[in-house]
């Protein structure tokens, strides 16, 4: 989707804000919003890439309005309605609709260190053939999907050289609507900065963009 | 791969939805003319509401929840990534490692496992300066440097990161030469990336702990360089 989280090459957003000794959280209730998120995500009725759409579907103008975190709530009150985790009459309510069994938490305390570095879960050990090889000149697929995407618009188009190959990964796209996780390699792709931005860029930069298989044909 | 527009106009709506409901920091708009427990407008009640009905529903525990918070706020930050860094400055063999599979050289420490979600680390040389991003949303690697600042997350940053990444850092005071390449890296897919700082001048003689305590996380993005301990020889 062509969303204002699309936002890289974008400019006169203004300048970045600093904030010197900047606290994790900034309020208590972001802190409950970011742990809810990660407790609730335990049950895996949705994948990072459904949450990430969450906030890419706001209304261009929420999107920028709304905090980090202001975000995050609505995307886990979304996720939490559509994937039947709670109905819409309980979140109004703020109660358990009458005669609710009592669910068991499947992320207790104890877990919480064990789970941390499987948090995003979205690499897969399944033996793909890549479609492209490392130092291979590719080009980015000019594709405009409706739906979740992660390749960037920066980058739809571009000629690029394959960088190094990461192996497999669920494909965000369909991921994201449950549509399933349709494994594919990711290759970190470098293009010239001069091939992204023109002739005023640096000679010699460049941008590293992640991409799948999906996102790439021979060049 | 078919998402129609019905499943994408479904999806919009819904979320939509929830964003019409009264806004976070937005006056409660009084337009029910029924009786029931209206959800609060202000934040921190609408969240308190939200943590009471999902502990009572058992969908979270919140002993959980104070642990998870516990842990990004205390636990988990920049020093984890420091002392990776600190390490790979002092031992060459463990900063091939860390360059070759980051997983693996960080599951020393604990801080990643070798199964588990991936991370790279790009080195800085005199010929090359790296800089991570997130342009699509606010990709970090918690692992390493805990929960993102602000600034990272924020439009200004991830905009102008990727088309005038020169701009961007000169905002942090970091100044590139002409002939130093930069590298950005937009962490569009599920890698975290991690940048390997230069060592400063006139750190031979530090052990690993002091190492550690000179390195910042601005510099573990690519927004600072590491500077010499200060009082110290340059």
């Amino acid at each position: 989707m062509n969303g204002i989280h699309d936002m890289g090459g974008m400019q006169d957003m203004g300048p970045v804000e600093y904030e010197k000794n900047e606290p994790v959280f900034h309020a208590a209730w972001e802190a409950r919003v970011f742990a809810m998120m990660l407790a609730a995500g335990a049950w895996r009725k949705w994948n990072l890439d459904a949450f990430r759409h969450t906030r890419e579907v706001l209304p261009p103008a929420d999107y920028l309005r709304l905090s980090y975190y202001e975000q995050w709530l609505l995307g886990l009150r979304d996720l939490l309605v559509r994937r039947g985790l709670v109905t819409a009459a309980e979140l109004e309510n703020g109660a358990p609709a009458p005669g609710t069994a009592k669910a068991t938490p499947p992320l207790t305390a104890d877990k919480v260190p064990a789970t941390l570095p499987t948090r995003i879960h979205a690499n897969r050990d399944i033996p793909m053939s890549p479609r492209f090889q490392v130092g291979q000149r590719v080009r980015a697929r000019n594709i405009n999907p409706l739906g979740h995407t992660r390749l960037p618009r920066y980058a739809r188009g571009k000629f690029g050289t394959i960088d190094r190959d990461h192996g497999v990964f669920v494909f965000p796209d369909t991921n994201a609507h449950f549509l399933g996780e349709n494994p594919q390699h990711v290759y970190s792709v470098c293009f010239p900065a001069r091939e992204l931005w023109g002739a005023s860029a640096a000679e010699k930069d460049c941008v590293y963009v992640d991409m799948w298989d999906d996102y790439l044909d021979p060049a | 791969m078919s998402i129609t527009r019905r499943d994408f106009l479904n999806a919009a709506t819904a979320t939509a939805g929830a964003a019409m409901t009264p806004g976070l920091s937005d006056a409660h708009p009084d337009e029910h003319d029924h009786e029931h427990q209206a959800e609060p407008s202000d934040p921190t009640l609408r969240v308190k509401a939200l943590e009471s009905l999902l502990v009572e529903k058992g969908l979270v525990d919140r002993a959980a929840l104070d642990a998870l918070v516990d842990t990004y706020e205390h636990k988990i930050g920049p020093r984890n990534g420091a002392r990776v860094v600190a390490r790979a400055w002092a031992d060459p063999v463990y900063k091939q490692r860390l360059l070759a599979d980051a997983n693996d050289a960080m599951a020393d420490f604990g801080y990643l496992s070798k199964q588990g979600d991936r991370m790279v680390v790009v080195e800085n040389t005199p010929t090359v300066h790296n800089l991570i991003v997130c342009t699509l949303c606010s990709c970090y690697p918690w692992a390493v440097l805990g929960l993102p600042p602000v600034w990272y997350k924020s439009a200004p940053y991830r905009s102008r990161a990727v088309i005038d990444p020169r701009g961007v850092v000169r905002e942090f005071g970091l100044e590139l030469d002409q002939n130093v390449e930069l590298h950005v890296w937009d962490s569009t897919a599920e890698l975290r990336y991690m940048v390997l700082p230069e060592r400063p001048a006139g750190t031979e003689q530090l052990n690993e702990d002091e190492l550690a305590a000179l390195v910042t996380r601005d510099a573990m993005v690519g927004v600072a360089r590491v500077a010499p301990p200060s009082g110290g020889k340059r």
